[in-house]
């Protein structure tokens, strides 16, 4: 199964409870080797989105996130895992785990309308 | 015929949540059809087993034709996603039921694995109650308080995202048994209160103390184990006295102490003594400690209702709902009389959150009346009447409904026991 996995800081989080987290570099060379992660990145922040909506075949942009109050989204990767426990174990190594929060979205699969 | 139809049942009690595990491993993950054909084999089976008799081995006779009824299903669905599904289930083939995991029993190993920490708490037990227990919609919606259209929609739910976000029905490690114990404690707990409601359903209650014993010595550092044990323990020696021969509900302060256990008593004050040493006390702990005050009373009158009304306090803190201060109200309205309760009760009524819940309405019903109130006891009398979920409570309403007319002076209180309620808490207003 295919997840995205968003990673989002925590605004919630306070300091010092990452003692052990691992290194993001090592988790991407890791689920990278592990056929795992098929790709991923960081983003800008919110303050760099656009938000594109049509409505009437109008194209309307919004300077920023769609939500206006909070974009945590960091990063993104795509998984591949054989189900959400595999998922679980992979987003809880991720570094962001410790000092953000990761959700995991299954991907909508191509067969199902 | 009879004789058939009994070996069913019981083959249904005991091998229900196995069948289903078999076909929801079978079906790659597909709880609703494993549920249908777990269903459809028991209807073969009253079908045919009364003119071939029961086969030699019952349940594995059971287990082939659901699995055989999910074959034809899947074949005969013609879309691609049933293909695929047939795809997998075919290959591999489904490996018969074994496990090397710690759990020594069967049963309790696949509540743990039925109750996934990615469903939220309610969805992990309702669904395991459904799916694994047999537990029927409407039972389990009257044990969550909520209509049976909301539970429905819960357990859809909670099917749809084991199927969508690729839940596993897989038996958890040892280090991870800890994340799923309060969800398997409220399964086991409602279990419990399903036996102990129902007299047909007696063995409900048995099964659920075996499994709380194992769990119990399985898990010696969980002090909330060993807190529901000890309450499940202590609660079962009244079910032989809650009711009598003509199937009324029979008051606490009325029930022949005499007929209780006195060696399971002991033994559940045991275990109790043993999880509170552990100096971390939760839920069941405190609601085994109220449920120990009553067994242990002499009689009626030697109860220590402020000692009660402490520990319903306390629950109120670390689990509050509005259950808790119903039975809060009552221990008060016990140990400090119904003036100090009344008010307790008013400002439950005007949360509005228990209004369809019966023991609300015979709760307020049986403070009014011994504080000399008939008129508005006789309302409430027929308010809680309505809502009564079963006929020996809707007698035993009556009764005194019929007794009020004829206004009596005597202390006795109603005791129905709200022990449908998902607090840990089978008793209320004992």
């Amino acid at each position: 199964m295919r997840y995205l996995m968003l990673v989002c800081t925590d605004p919630q989080y306070t300091p010092g409870q990452d003692d052990g987290a691992p290194d993001v570099e090592d988790w991407v060379r890791d689920m990278d080797g592990k056929g795992i992660r098929l790709m991923g990145n960081r983003t800008r922040p919110a303050a760099d989105a656009t938000t594109v909506r049509v409505r009437n075949r109008e194209v309307l942009l919004t300077d920023g996130p769609y939500a206006e109050t909070k974009d945590h989204i960091a990063g993104f990767d795509i998984l591949e895992c054989a189900d959400l426990d595999e998922a679980i174990e992979v987003a809880a190594k991720h570094p962001m785990a410790w000092t953000g929060m990761i959700e995991l979205r299954p991907f909508w699969p191509d067969d199902e309308a | 015929m009879t004789g058939v139809q009994e070996r069913i049942a019981e083959l249904y009690a005991d091998g229900w949540s196995r069948i289903v595990a078999t076909m929801i491993r079978f079906t790659g993950g597909n709880w609703d059809l494993a549920e249908e054909c777990a269903q459809d084999a028991f209807a073969q089976a009253l079908l045919k087993w009364p003119a071939t008799g029961v086969p030699d081995q019952p349940l594995a006779w059971l287990t082939t034709t659901a699995r055989n009824r999910a074959i034809d299903r899947i074949r005969r669905a013609s879309t691609e996603a049933a293909k695929l599904r047939e795809a997998a289930a075919m290959d591999p083939p489904a490996p018969p039921y074994t496990s090397d995991s710690e759990i020594p029993d069967e049963r309790l190993e696949l509540m743990f694995t039925c109750c996934h920490p990615s469903l939220h708490l309610d969805a992990q037990v309702a669904l395991t109650l459904r799916s694994l227990a047999g537990m029927s919609t409407a039972d389990i919606a009257r044990a969550f308080l909520v209509p049976e259209r909301t539970m429905g929609q819960r357990i859809f739910r909670a099917k749809q995202k084991v199927a969508h976000a690729g839940i596993p029905f897989r038996v958890p490690p040892a280090h991870l048994l800890p994340d799923r114990l309060p969800a398997v404690l409220h399964v086991l707990y409602l279990l419990f209160n399903e036996g102990y409601g129902d007299p047909a359903k007696a063995r409900l209650a048995h099964e659920a103390i075996r499994l709380s014993r194992v769990l119990a010595a399985m898990m010696p550092d969980e002090p909330e184990a060993h807190g529901m044990l000890a309450l499940m323990l202590l609660h079962d020696v009244r079910r032989p006295t809650r009711i009598d021969a003509a199937g009324d509900l029979v008051t606490l302060e009325e029930q022949d102490r005499a007929r209780w256990d006195k060696a399971q008593i002991a033994d559940g004050v045991e275990v109790l003594e043993r999880a509170l040493r552990r100096r971390r006390p939760g839920p069941f702990q405190i609601q085994a400690a109220i449920a120990a005050c009553h067994a242990t009373a002499a009689d009626a009158a030697a109860t220590d209702w402020p000692q009660i009304a402490g520990l319903y306090a306390q629950l109120a803190r670390i689990a509050p709902s509005r259950i808790v201060e119903l039975n809060h109200a009552v221990a008060i309205g016990m140990a400090e009389g119904p003036l100090a309760a009344l008010p307790l009760l008013d400002a439950l009524a005007a949360g509005g959150e228990l209004d369809g819940y019966y023991l609300l309405h015979a709760t307020r019903a049986d403070l009014l009346r011994r504080a000399g109130r008939p008129e508005p006891a006789g309302d409430s009398y027929r308010a809680a009447l309505e809502l009564a979920p079963t006929e020996p409570e809707r007698r035993f309403l009556r009764s005194r409904l019929g007794r009020l007319a004829g206004l009596h002076s005597a202390a006795s209180r109603d005791q129905g026991e709200p022990r449908r309620s998902p607090e840990p808490t089978p008793g209320s207003s004992q």
